[in-house]
């Protein structure tokens, strides 16, 4: 590491799954934005459709792209703090393996 | 009234950041806040940052005059910030130390890398300082009575002064503090909007006399026109460009200009505004220009849900939205036309009425209905924004500030939230700007405080001084990103100059004074153009020049130096090459749009791919070298 983090960073074992989970989370987004697109190039008189509560398919995706996002944000921090919680809780059972194994 | 709030804001700002002057002596309180930030924080700081000058006044005032195409950036400034969460984040909190430049190069030590990446987050940062420096000029017009050229070297001075004594930290608070006024402030303008409600004859709660625009009858007779009401004499007609007729009529010893337009076989005569220019001086709408005489504000509902003369009193967030989505509502917007009329320069704003499900879907400036051309146009713009925002250098320093990855992932989450909530406000404000017809002919940009404005002087201090702020907020974060990369990218890591800690922080002040300057200038010479285009150009080259180097670098191994660096010279050269022969640009130069050898104004369909092709390419061609090197 050339240019080091401002301040240390320590070992994360669940990087490789969190990189996993946030390329699929990526994907999943990126197709729900995609659609949005497809849709006004393809059909876009469809955009003035009354989908929800009187309003029209433009305003509900538009909000909802926002709201997903949001949503899948969310959804992922959990995921992400779950698996922190479960390499911690692995790391200090080793740890007190190891601890008790020193002093036998 | 609105002086006295700006000026306690300014006051507050800069004593802040003479206090926490005394964190950024070490080079890493500058430029990274000592990485103590809470993620809290640094989330709102993070919308602080984000949510600049083109998102409150540039998407607003898009939204007020061509509708939901206005949202569109809305959607896609927030949709980028999934790409930053998923992919970006956590790694490169991993990976960098001050700035883009050290994340990218983390494994390289490559000094192309150094260079075009510095150059990459100058170009950058300054593509995203103009808009900003215009909104600035902006604001300060009706605030403070100053020309526009003030308010940008006023907004400079401000910055200079925030960024050269404290860097990092008082930019973060600075953006902590207006993220959450904005927030808060946009949120109670909405309420105000939906209580009033809509109206066919917006009368601003009683305080303000609607203007109704007149319509003539007229008749043909050869190649002359009759207008039926006594008193008006036709002086002259022009047709310009696209078929349309202005007819110059006298009345009452004014000179005026009309919109002729046939329906149902009979020929009417519209009422317009105009400026006219000679070398006597400047009339608007027939009487001389003073202080008095302005073009008057325009927007409004012609009809709602079918009623000409309607007045919904309060209505829920939803019924306000439905209300003028309505088939049955029409919406007047204004278009402009310029032409010569003998010796005089006529500029005209022309009235055109939309139906309200029109209004409300895109297509309106982005003409998802036209032709291949101008549906690419469209595909460019939603895939700059939503690749942009995770290769904007003064977001990716920000995750520098915080103690952790997890931190920098929670600090995007909170982000997430307060943007997305803001930027759903941006469409009721954008649209009670129509409805309350508060617009500006001659600048969008003013509709949200002039919005507030229709509700009272202290809501529009309030909300101006907060305008105010967001600029603030965001030009020091770009100059804190720009300086970065000069005193940290190029004269510390590439040119190899030596330095202190002291002298480090000493260049990145140095570099901050030069970099606000050239903003000033640059913020003087764009006035008048819309900021959120101006803010969307800056996201095609930061997706064309960064993200590609970004993203291969976290997940393609034979990802190589050279490849890198290639891939950011093309994107930069591709996206402005593109953007300076485009039809908007050939606007500003003062030439024929149509006569752009670029077809389409946004860049980012070629620019893009362009500068992936480009590092898969080159880092295939020099792999075999990494691969000797290794071995």
């Amino acid at each position: 590491m050339l240019h080091q983090p401002a301040v240390p960073v320590g070992k994360d074992p669940a990087v490789p799954y969190k990189m996993r989970l946030g390329i699929w989370m990526f994907i999943c987004y990126s197709l729900f934005y995609a659609g949005f697109v497809a849709v006004n190039l393809i059909n876009p008189l469809a955009m003035s459709a009354i989908v929800f509560a009187k309003l029209n398919l433009a305003t509900v995706y538009g909000f909802a792209l926002i709201v997903v996002a949001l949503i899948e944000a969310l959804v992922y921090d959990g995921l992400c703090r779950r698996k922190e919680a479960h390499f911690e809780k692995v790391e200090k059972q080793s740890n007190k393996i190891n601890s008790k194994k020193g002093r036998e | 009234m609105a002086i006295i709030v700006f000026l306690i804001f300014v006051i507050f700002v800069i004593g802040l950041s003479l206090y926490l002057g005394n964190k950024a002596k070490t080079s890493s309180g500058y430029y990274a806040a000592g990485g103590q930030i809470h993620w809290g924080v640094n989330g709102i700081a993070f919308a602080g940052d984000y949510l600049s000058a083109a998102s409150f006044l540039g998407i607003c005032g898009m939204i007020a005059t061509v509708g939901y195409d206005g949202f569109l950036y809305s959607i896609g400034f927030l949709a980028g910030w999934i790409v930053a969460l998923f992919v970006v984040a956590e790694p490169l909190k991993r990976l960098g130390k001050y700035t883009f430049t050290d994340a990218v190069d983390a494994n390289y030590n490559s000094r192309g890398i150094k260079l075009a990446a510095a150059v990459s987050t100058l170009v950058v940062s300054l593509c995203y300082l103009i808009p900003q420096m215009v909104g600035a000029g902006v604001l300060v017009e009706p605030l403070l009575g100053l020309p526009h050229a003030w308010g940008v070297i006023m907004v400079g001075a401000i910055v200079i002064t925030i960024v050269a004594t404290a860097g990092m930290a008082s930019t973060t608070y600075v953006q902590f503090l207006k993220g959450a006024l904005l927030i808060i402030f946009s949120t109670v303008l909405v309420a105000a909007v939906v209580i009033r409600g809509i109206s066919t004859q917006p009368d601003h709660g009683g305080k303000h006399d609607f203007y109704s625009y007149k319509t003539l009858t007229a008749e043909k007779s050869g190649n002359d026109l009759i207008v039926s009401e006594p008193g008006y004499v036709v002086l002259g007609q022009t047709e310009i460009k696209g078929g349309l007729l202005f007819v110059k009529l006298a009345h009452d010893g004014k000179q005026t200009w009309w919109l002729a337009a046939e329906t149902a076989g009979a020929l009417t005569l519209k009422e317009t505004q105009s400026t006219v220019s000679n070398a006597k001086g400047k009339w608007i709408n027939g009487a001389p220009a003073s202080v008095e005489n302005q073009l008057r504000q325009v927007g409004n509902l012609e009809q709602i849900r079918g009623q000409r003369d309607a007045k919904t009193g309060s209505l829920s967030l939803f019924g306000f939205l439905s209300a003028i989505a309505d088939k049955e509502t029409v919406v007047r917007t204004w278009k402009t036309a310029a032409f010569a009329d003998g010796a005089d320069k006529v500029t005209i704003y022309y009235p055109k009425n939309v139906s309200g499900d029109r209004f409300m879907r895109p297509g309106q400036k982005f003409k998802v209905e036209g032709t291949l051309l101008e549906r690419l146009d469209f595909l460019s713009l939603m895939l700059a924004l939503f690749l942009g925002t995770a290769a904007l250098p003064h977001i990716l320093i920000r995750y520098y500030t915080v103690p952790s990855p997890a931190s920098a992932r929670k600090s995007t989450i909170v982000a997430i939230a307060a943007i997305g909530f803001f930027y759903i406000l941006t469409l009721f404000m954008g649209l009670g700007a129509m409805a309350n017809g508060v617009i500006n002919p001659l600048d969008s940009n003013m509709s949200a405080p002039l919005l507030a404005r229709s509700f009272g002087q202290l809501l529009f201090a309030i909300i101006s001084a907060i305008a105010f702020a967001t600029v603030l907020g965001t030009v020091s974060g770009l100059i804190v990103a720009a300086s970065g990369a000069v005193a940290h990218d190029l004269f510390d890591r590439y040119l190899k100059i030596k330095m202190d800690d002291r002298q480090k922080v000493r260049a990145g002040k140095i570099s901050a004074f030069v970099i606000g300057g050239i903003a000033i200038m640059l913020g003087i010479l764009f006035k008048g153009m819309n900021v959120s285009f101006l803010v969307g150009l800056a996201f095609a080259v930061a997706a064309s020049a960064n993200l590609p180097a970004i993203l291969m670098l976290l997940f393609w191994k034979r990802t190589t130096a050279k490849g890198i660096a290639a891939s950011i010279v093309v994107g930069i050269v591709a996206s402005l090459a593109l953007i300076a022969f485009s039809p908007e640009l050939y606007t500003l130069y003062g030439r024929n749009p149509l006569d752009a050898p670029i077809p389409f104004n946004n860049p980012g369909i070629v620019s893009i791919p362009l500068s992936f092709i480009t590092l898969v390419l080159v880092s295939l061609m020099t792999s075999h070298n990494r691969n000797a090197k290794t071995s």
